[in-house]
């Protein structure tokens, strides 16, 4: 591995881990009394770490796990939880009178 | 504070696991004998330039059905646990409106992720990438058509067809390999052209297009049940 692939390696990975932080943290106060309460920012954190992940899988010379990763880590799940995040929001502002 | 420190130790314990697998790693100078034989035997025998898609649908042929399969009863479970908990009503009572960004981005994304997905399965014997990642891609779009508007409807019977159209034939070419060539799902009764070509690697752009198509289905069928669900 060239010296500029290492660096780039160990850039990717610190943003990995500060990106699952973020994923996981807990939101301020002020957020969490929001709407959604700080979860799209944690979606897309999740999403991030996918997508950190498959450049990783790119740069160890295995394209079609980097492809998999891309399309099924941080595509179609995060898509999916955005989905859901969706409903419940929904449901919740159709309020209890319905259900 | 005790949770803390068990989760605390576990982390530790597990990373103190992967640190001595790092530290006793060293790399192979050259490919093992496994690795070497599909290294070599790839290109004439099977005629693929992606010797990672030859493993997956020819020489492990049986080994992907059965993923399919899996695939397959997964989301029939799904479907069934979601029909047993009731079909919502079709109409559309709370709906948080949908953005405009969204619904005119996915005006212009869907097709294109969609002929992505497409792009990716019919060219898995020639670039990385293949049947299931280009059935997710597929399904990804299909999801994003659902995000700009939640109360779209996606016909069930288009999807099944498609899914054991896909199944059946898949079944079928893998006999036609037995038959014809010198096993099950073996891919040489088509000709295996010249290496490289669209149309070479005998019956493998074939059944990767398939299989595209049959996770794609299932994604979608899976979504599509999420989608008519009732949340309460």
């Amino acid at each position: 591995m060239s010296p500029l692939l290492t660096g780039m390696t160990l850039v990717l990975c610190v943003a990995m881990i500060v990106a699952a932080l973020l994923a996981i943290r807990d939101p301020s106060p002020e957020v969490a009394k929001t709407d959604t309460g700080g979860l799209p920012i944690a979606i897309l954190a999740a999403g991030l770490v996918s997508l950190i992940a498959s450049i990783l899988f790119l740069i160890l010379a295995a394209p079609d796990v980097a492809m998999t990763e891309a399309a099924i880590g941080s595509g179609l799940t995060t898509f999916l939880f955005f989905f859901v995040l969706g409903r419940i929001r929904r449901h919740e502002t159709s309020g209890d009178n319905h259900d | 504070m005790i949770k803390r420190f068990i989760a605390l130790t576990l982390l530790l314990a597990i990373g103190g696991l992967f640190a001595s697998l790092l530290l006793g790693y060293t790399p192979d100078s050259e490919l093992n004998q496994t690795a070497r034989y599909y290294a070599e035997r790839t290109s004439p025998d099977i005629g693929a330039a992606n010797i990672v898609t030859a493993i997956i649908v020819t020489y492990r042929g049986l080994d992907t059905l059965g993923e399919v399969t899996v695939l397959f009863l997964s989301a029939a479970i799904v479907g069934l646990v979601l029909a047993l908990g009731g079909k919502s009503g079709k109409t559309g009572r709370g709906t948080v409106p949908v953005g405009e960004l969204l619904t005119t981005g996915t005006r212009y994304l869907a097709p294109l992720i969609m002929l992505l997905g497409v792009y990716v399965f019919v060219n898995g014997h020639l670039t990385p990438g293949g049947g299931f990642q280009g059935g997710a891609i597929l399904a990804s779009g299909v999801l994003l058509l659902l995000l700009a508007d939640p109360l779209k409807r996606f016909s069930h019977v288009l999807i099944a067809t498609i899914e054991s159209f896909a199944g059946l034939l898949y079944v079928l070419i893998g006999l036609f390999g037995l038959v014809l060539a010198g096993g099950f799902l073996d891919n040489r009764f088509l000709p295996t052209g010249e290496l490289g070509a669209l149309f070479s690697a005998g019956a493998i752009p074939l059944i990767y297009s398939l299989i595209g198509l049959k996770v794609g289905a299932e994604f979608a069928s899976m979504l599509a049940s999420l989608s008519e669900s009732e949340t309460s």
